[in-house]
């Protein structure tokens, strides 16, 4: 895995077939997912209402989306009499272009970011390295994640792939290269790779003048960003330099702060399994005196506004990042992170990235398909996003294509290559079934060919035989059973 | 009391016995079963691969077949989910796209009287001791569709707690799903392998003689992978364990 960009990957189900065979990984992944899983459950039983909490949570985003214009006019104007500075990027490219803009006019070369998704979509580090910027990233695991020249694979623990031993020997070979190394004799304790990693960062934040951050959430009635984290270092980046660029997507808004009560709820004990996080921070515009004395908003659309008007796939911006899903999610734990090619993976990231990229490649036209549709997803999500049915709706979209929203515009798109075989399988099969007559003469041939069926499929069935052993077809099927034992009974339709 | 029995392409086709024994189950309880020919199939392979406008003709097709019943029985949690969950939608697209109310109808005549067997049987017919017998250990591994998208709960749990001499044994890890997913098993077939080994090495664990499901699909998923692995827990559909009587047994 090399660092930098998704573009480029494999489409899903060879990623991931390659991520299976990795031992280490399904390790690492089904101890991480599991611990967490268990402990989310256990935090979110023990509220009583949860059940109203998250249909408060849905209703909340639902209400917010319809009137996403109005609520992001608040915000401007209120960021601005806070004294910020507010920039509309309409896709990645503009949002990187201001950004590095807005870090050039510094004259700084090296920046200090917190953890954020939204940069992570938009490829901000490249842009920035581009620009002979350099951007240090501060959260724990996404310091791993760059140290170790790779990508993030999960949203809450983007290093979730790494065991402490790997850690380790990152640390131990990486950290000289970005600022303090990493102390001698250096273990994988927990406590000992914490520490080397406090200490390479502690120099960081008190040298940079310049942070670029991402936020949780935005309260349009006071243009209040809210940031939710666990170790603090996203507090040092927020408060520390003299210049705060926050990049945040336009569906993060929610109207009042009554309304951030509810996800202040939800979220954490979705996340991290926590009733409450520990450092939530919050920022409005600048103040005199304390924290940075610069502040930018970059509001991100990048593919949200189109999403938005699709009525089906909207649901999917009412995420707000908990990561629950990708914990239960059976094909992630097996599959990975790396596998969905995007800053979100697991279910979310397979119904998110082919509505912000499309579904053009061959990688995002995979992703709609990388689900059993077990709707565990759907069970644990805090703001109920039933991501099966959205699923089977961007499969539609593959295979049949139609009516889109691009770039703002309606256009109509053709289905995605390669679906030709499967659509003459899937209409002969119907065609079949629309016909019993048809049906029952098909099951009699099965039937009386059974001793010369093959134990391994051709073509696409291979894929069943190589590891699955086919059920044998009987000598008789149930529709013949009924009519000969039951004859003129029940002739029905 | 008179019902039809949808028994799902899959059982129509390799699994006949889990119909019989439906049928079986069902007599012995006293229900007049009838088993109207036209039907088919529910449309779940075409309408989870994206082809849902393949799986309207089987929509109107299932409405037709049972428009004269006040109840449709199958067994299968999955396929009852379909209709339950689906039809719907499939009936407000159409619409949505100008098509009119024909499939919104269909859907409407079709989802209140569409029960999974375990779901007929403990809320209809309000029995959970069906008389059965089964002489062997047995682990239940609650298939995706009816645990979560029919919600059946433990209705299947406590009709097979009430089976003579049956043990059941508890499957590790078991609202887990066992990757099968219709065409998923074929499209990302790595993945499902993984998970279908995972699953047949969870319910091998338990040592017990049976795995018992709502659904013959997962079941030939979860089966061909224990079978490959040389295990010697055999699959068994829920019906199955349901109609048999120690009066068979002698």
């Amino acid at each position: 895995m090399s660092g930098g960009t998704y573009l480029g990957m494999p489409a899903f189900p060879k990623a991931a077939s390659e991520s299976t065979q990795n031992l280490t990984l399904r390790g690492n992944l089904r101890h991480a997912t599991h611990t967490i899983r268990d402990k989310r459950a256990k935090a979110v039983a023990e509220l009583d209402d949860w059940a109203g909490l998250r249909a408060a949570g849905a209703a909340i985003k639902n209400r917010t989306l319809r009137h996403l214009d109005h609520y992001l006019e608040q915000v401007e104007a209120a960021v601005t009499a806070a004294g910020g500075q507010v920039h509309w990027a309409a896709d990645a490219a503009e949002a990187n272009r201001i950004v590095t803009g807005l870090v050039r006019a510094t004259g700084e070369t090296e920046v200090v970011k917190v953890k954020s998704m939204a940069t992570q979509e938009i490829g901000l580090n490249d842009a920035l390295a581009e620009a002979g910027i350099t951007a240090c990233e501060t959260d724990l695991a996404e310091l791993i994640v760059q140290l170790g020249d790779d990508l993030p694979s999960h949203i809450l623990v983007p290093a979730i792939h790494r065991n402490r031993s790997e850690i380790r020997d990152i640390f131990r070979e990486k950290m000289a290269d970005w600022g303090r190394p990493a102390p001698d004799g250096l273990t994988d304790t927990p406590r000992e790779l914490a520490e080397a990693a406090r200490l390479h960062l502690r120099e960081k934040f008190l040298r940079a003048k310049v942070a670029i951050s991402g936020a949780n959430f935005m309260v349009a009635e006071t243009g209040t960003l809210v940031v939710v984290e666990s170790e603090g270092n996203g507090r040092m980046c927020l408060t520390l330099p003299e210049t705060l660029i926050s990049v945040v997507g336009i569906e993060k808004v929610v109207p009042t702060w009554q309304d951030l009560e509810v996800f202040l709820q939800l979220l954490p004990r979705s996340s991290t399994a926590e009733r409450m996080n520990p450092y939530t921070s919050m920022w409005t515009g600048t103040t005199d005196g304390d924290g940075p004395r610069t502040f930018h908003l970059v509001l991100l659309d990048n593919g949200r506004t189109d999403t938005l008007a699709d009525t089906v796939g909207r649901q999917a911006l009412r995420c707000i990042r908990c990561s629950a899903c990708l914990n239960v999610c059976p094909v992630y734990e097996r599959a990975g992170g790396h596998a969905y090619g995007s800053a979100y993976p697991g279910p979310i990231g397979a119904i998110l990235t082919p509505q912000l990229r499309g579904t053009d490649s061959e990688l995002d036209a995979s992703l709609p398909y990388a689900s059993t549709l077990c709707g565990a997803c759907y069970e644990v999500c805090p703001v109920a996003i039933d991501i099966p049915e959205v699923l089977v709706h961007l499969r539609e979209r593959v295979v049949e294509g139609g009516e889109v929203t691009r770039n703002g515009r309606k256009v109509t798109i053709r289905p995605a290559k390669g679906h030709a075989a499967e659509r003459a399988a899937m209409r002969a099969a119907r065609w079949t079934l629309d016909h019993p007559g048809a049906l029952r003469r098909l099951q009699r041939l099965a039937s009386r060919t059974r001793r010369l069926h093959p134990r391994r499929l051709p073509g696409p069935g291979r894929a069943w035989t190589d590891t699955r052993t086919v059920p044998e077809v009987p000598a008789e099927s149930f529709r013949d059973w009924w009519q000969r034992t039951r004859g003129g009974e029940g002739s029905g339709k | 009391m008179r019902v039809a029995l949808f028994v799902t392409c899959v059982n129509d086709t390799l699994f006949p016995r889990t119909g019989r024994a439906v049928v079986t189950l069902l007599e012995r309880l006293g229900v007049e079963v009838d088993f109207p020919p036209a039907q088919t199939c529910c449309g779940q392979p075409q309408f989870n691969t994206g082809y849902r406008h393949e799986t309207e003709p089987l929509v109107r097709r299932y409405a037709a077949a049972f428009d004269d019943y006040e109840y449709v029985v199958t067994p299968s949690g999955s396929c009852a989910a379909m209709v339950r969950d689906n039809y719907p939608r499939i009936g407000a697209k159409a619409a949505a796209e100008g098509r009119g109310q024909e499939l919104t109808e269909a859907a409407a005549s079709a989802v209140p009287k569409t029960y999974e067997l375990t779901e007929f049987l403990v809320d209809v017919l309000q029995v959970t001791d069906v008389g059965a017998y089964y002489p062997h250990t047995v682990t239940y591994h609650p298939t995706c569709h009816g645990l979560r998208m029919l919600g059946l709960g433990d209705r299947p749990r406590r009709l097979l707690e009430h089976v003579k001499g049956l043990e059941l044994r508890e499957l590790p890890g078991a609202e887990e799903c066992c990757g099968f997913g219709g065409t998923f098993a074929v499209k990302n077939a790595a993945v499902s392998a993984a998970m279908g080994a995972d699953k047949a090495r969870s319910i091998d664990s338990t040592g017990a003689e049976a795995v018992c499901t709502v659904d013959n699909s997962c079941q030939m998923h979860i089966g061909g992978t224990l079978a490959r692995l040389g295990s010697p827990v055999r699959p068994v559909h829920i019906a199955e364990i349901l109609a048999g009587t120690e009066e068979d047994t002698r």
